[in-house]
């Protein structure tokens, strides 16, 4: 999350053409109170900075010197420099890492296959029924994402009706000769990113309505009046559009995504862990404090990488 | 340019009068559409209902080809309802709209040789202005896009922002998008829906004039919706002017502002004074009446309304004020004395108290520098044929529509 937040923080920074923007207007005549002003906005920043120093930027160092100590809870841990650690991580959880993504990469799709009509239709055609499906959206944080976690448990469990349902339709063959499921829901990567993609719904939605909800209808008119269908309209006008609230949406599902272990523990194998469950055993269960943080630092710079690229690609930028 | 001009004037020679082209009600569409017609809008007894009210209620408009007509009206009139519906982007609940002789119930927008102008231009912001004008264009699959899009740039002098985004240009520059990015799908119908609303009054003249010149030399029918009775005036050939889902009155702006017809024209059109009146005597192609013991004689064609009890009106500029028992031989004339008087730099308004305590108002050029005082005792006179006469009530009417406009 804590990247997420950094990213948002950037991209604001630029559109208002930084933080001393609007002092630049008042010109050089206004002589007396410009040091004041010019100072102004820094100290609006204060709050954040420091929360951000405090509970960012100092962690992180701390992950930095943790990762580089050797020594055990005995003896206490000392910083060796020792960059073997990574090295080392990476040869034994690589397989949690791509999964990580890859868990983390499909959620993140089919949240948006799934937000998209979803969002589409409060912002467009719920006329008065609009708030109360936005307030709807946003219920299930009302109950504790571990209770819902584990109430997904119980709808997918082997005695549960959705399994019932897919072995009497035959579906649950189609899935099992899929490699997708054996014979049961949980303890299944489909479990796992179904949780995910649940969890994270919320997340995906907002950003897709706020840019949908932006949209003047009048344009799909105008490219209604000039000759454009239904599907082209779409495609051509309200797509691109609402481009910043899929690239909001998909980073705010993603990066959680991607760092999350409580669906895989609750709904997965014990066999196919995700790169959070590693560090967490790491951490809690086995004490090996540099690798957790390693681990930690490693997934950080992949995501940050990842997302920078897609950012990138997406060319939001350059909308409007 | 040339070459579109020539396309859209060509389409212009082909079937004559667009009137003629309209099929008898019931002839059957195919029929009426097989004679491709031009650019006239024949509308009938069109409806537009939403739940108990009645937006559009029931006007019958016939709009020639190559014309400039504006419908002019208060805000929540059927104007722009009115506009949607030829447009295709509103389903009429009752009547008939005709397109170039062919029906075109239930045909979507881009079936219907119209385009639209938006009110808040409706530019595509994420492309570029090359692309806007080019998405019809591509969207149809016609070749030469890039000819094509030039042109219509050139034609508002535009061409150097082809590359820039809408958000990029100037309020005044947007419109002119607006404007070619419909044009340039050649439309026989340009619809324009308050187009100079978002833009300042300056800029606002500057478009009407530039608005009137591209209609000149497409040649093709422009219907144009419009609150401002200044800026119809300035472009149209034709005003229906609109009021409560109904036309008040159908005419040239010349007709419309001399010969008003309803209370609501006489307010909405300019100034008016109304005092009430009644007929006494009608002499052949003249009616004499009666307002406040003073005789008024006005041309019967005028008196819009049987009487015996009406209203007379005559705009403030058409009144002569001269001193107190001082008018032309055979001009209708009545007394009074200044209550104000305000010095405007090229006209003077006075406002002239009667003894029944109607006030009129009047506008003197200023060609002396004699000035009129407060207090003074004048005579208010006009030309019969100036005269105007209304339903009674109309006084009231006309009020409200001049606070409307």
């Amino acid at each position: 999350m804590s990247v997420a937040a950094a990213g948002v923080g950037i991209s604001s920074v630029e559109r208002t053409g930084g933080p001393d923007g609007p002092v630049r207007g008042a010109g050089p005549d206004s002589a007396g109170p410009v040091g004041s002003r010019r100072l102004t906005p820094y100290f609006l920043l204060l709050p954040a900075l420091l929360a951000l120093v405090v509970f960012y930027v100092l962690p992180t160092l701390t992950l930095a010197s943790t990762s580089l100590q050797t020594g055990d809870l005995q003896q206490g841990y000392s910083i060796t420099w020792h960059w073997a650690t990574y090295g080392d991580v990476l040869t034994q959880y690589w397989p949690q890492f791509l999964r990580s993504f890859a868990y983390a990469a499909a959620a993140t799709l089919f949240a948006l296959l799934i937000a998209y009509p979803l969002a589409y239709t409060i912002a467009r055609r719920a006329g008065r029924w609009r708030n109360v499906l936005l307030a709807l959206v946003v219920a299930p944080f009302f109950t504790s994402f571990l209770i819902r976690t584990l109430a997904w448990r119980q709808i997918l469990a082997d005695q549960g009706w959705v399994v019932s349902i897919m072995k009497s339709t035959g579906l649950m063959s189609v899935t099992d000769w899929l490699g997708l499921t054996s014979g049961r829901l949980l303890a299944t990567p489909v479990a796992v990113v179904l949780g995910l993609t649940y969890n994270f719904l919320p997340f995906m939605t907002l950003p897709l309505y706020t840019s949908l909800e932006k949209i003047d209808p009048a344009l799909l008119q105008a490219s209604g009046d000039l000759y454009a269908n239904a599907w082209q309209g779409f495609w051509r006008v309200t797509w691109p559009l609402s481009l910043p609230g899929v690239v909001g949406g998909t980073l705010l599902t993603f990066i959680p995504a991607a760092g999350d272990f409580v669906n895989q523990q609750f709904l997965g194998s014990v066999s196919e862990t995700m790169t959070g469950n590693v560090i967490d055993s790491l951490a809690l269960t086995q004490r090996d404090y540099p690798s957790a943080a390693a681990m930690s630092l490693v997934l950080m710079v992949a995501i940050v990488v990842l997302v920078t690229v897609y950012v990138r690609r997406s060319g939001t930028d350059e909308l409007v | 340019m040339s070459a579109v001009t020539g396309a859209v004037r060509g389409a212009v020679t082909g079937p004559g009068p667009a009137t003629a082209a309209v099929p008898a009600p019931g002839a059957g569409r195919r029929v009426a559409a097989a004679p491709d017609g031009g650019g006239g809008v024949e509308i009938r007894g069109l409806v537009k209902a939403f739940g108990a009210t009645r937006a559009v209620d029931g006007i019958d408009i016939s709009v020639p080809e190559g014309s400039f007509f504006a419908l002019l009206g208060p805000s929540g009139c059927g104007k722009t309802t009115t506009l949607r519906m030829v447009a295709g982007l509103e389903e009429p609940t009752a009547g008939a709209i005709h397109i170039g002789g062919r029906d075109v119930a239930g045909t979507r927008p881009y079936q219907r040789p119209t385009n639209t102008v938006f009110q808040n231009y409706a530019l595509f912001p994420h492309m570029t202005i090359f692309e806007n004008v080019a998405f019809g264009l591509r969207r149809r699959k016609v070749g030469d896009v890039r000819r094509q899009v030039m042109e219509m740039l050139e034609l508002v002098e535009l061409t150097h922002l082809a590359q820039r985004k809408p958000a990029q240009l100037s309020g005044g520059q947007q419109q002119r998008i607006a404007v070619v990015r419909a044009l340039v799908n050649r439309p026989k119908v340009l619809l324009l829906d308050e187009p100079l609303g978002a833009l300042d009054l300056k800029l606002r003249r500057q478009m009407q004039l530039e608005l009137k010149r591209i209609q000149t030399e497409v040649g093709i029918t422009f219907i144009h919706v419009t609150h401002d009775q200044e800026e119809a005036m300035t472009m149209a050939d034709t005003i229906a002017v609109m009021n409560l889902g109904r036309v008040e009155q159908l005419g040239a702006p010349v007709e419309l502002y001399e010969n008003p017809r309803t209370a609501f024209v006489a307010g909405f059109l300019g100034q008016s004074n109304l005092l009430a009146a009644r007929v006494v005597a009608r002499h052949g192609d003249v009616v004499e009446l009666s307002a406040e013991g003073n005789r008024i004689l006005m041309p019967a064609a005028r008196l819009s309304v049987p009487g015996p009890d009406v209203e007379v009106g005559v705009r403030p500029e058409k009144v002569h004020l001269g001193d107190l028992g001082v008018a032309e031989e055979g001009w209708n004339r009545i007394d009074g004395t200044v209550v104000d008087a305000s010095f405007i730099g090229v006209s003077t308004q006075y406002l002239v108290r009667t003894r029944q305590d109607e006030e009129l108002t009047v506008f003197t050029q200023n060609l002396s520098t004699h000035l009129r005082r407060v207090g003074e005792q004048v005579t208010l006179s006009w030309r019969p044929e100036h005269t105007f006469g209304l339903e009674t009530g109309a006084w009231e009417r006309a009020t409200a529509a001049e606070t409307a406009s």
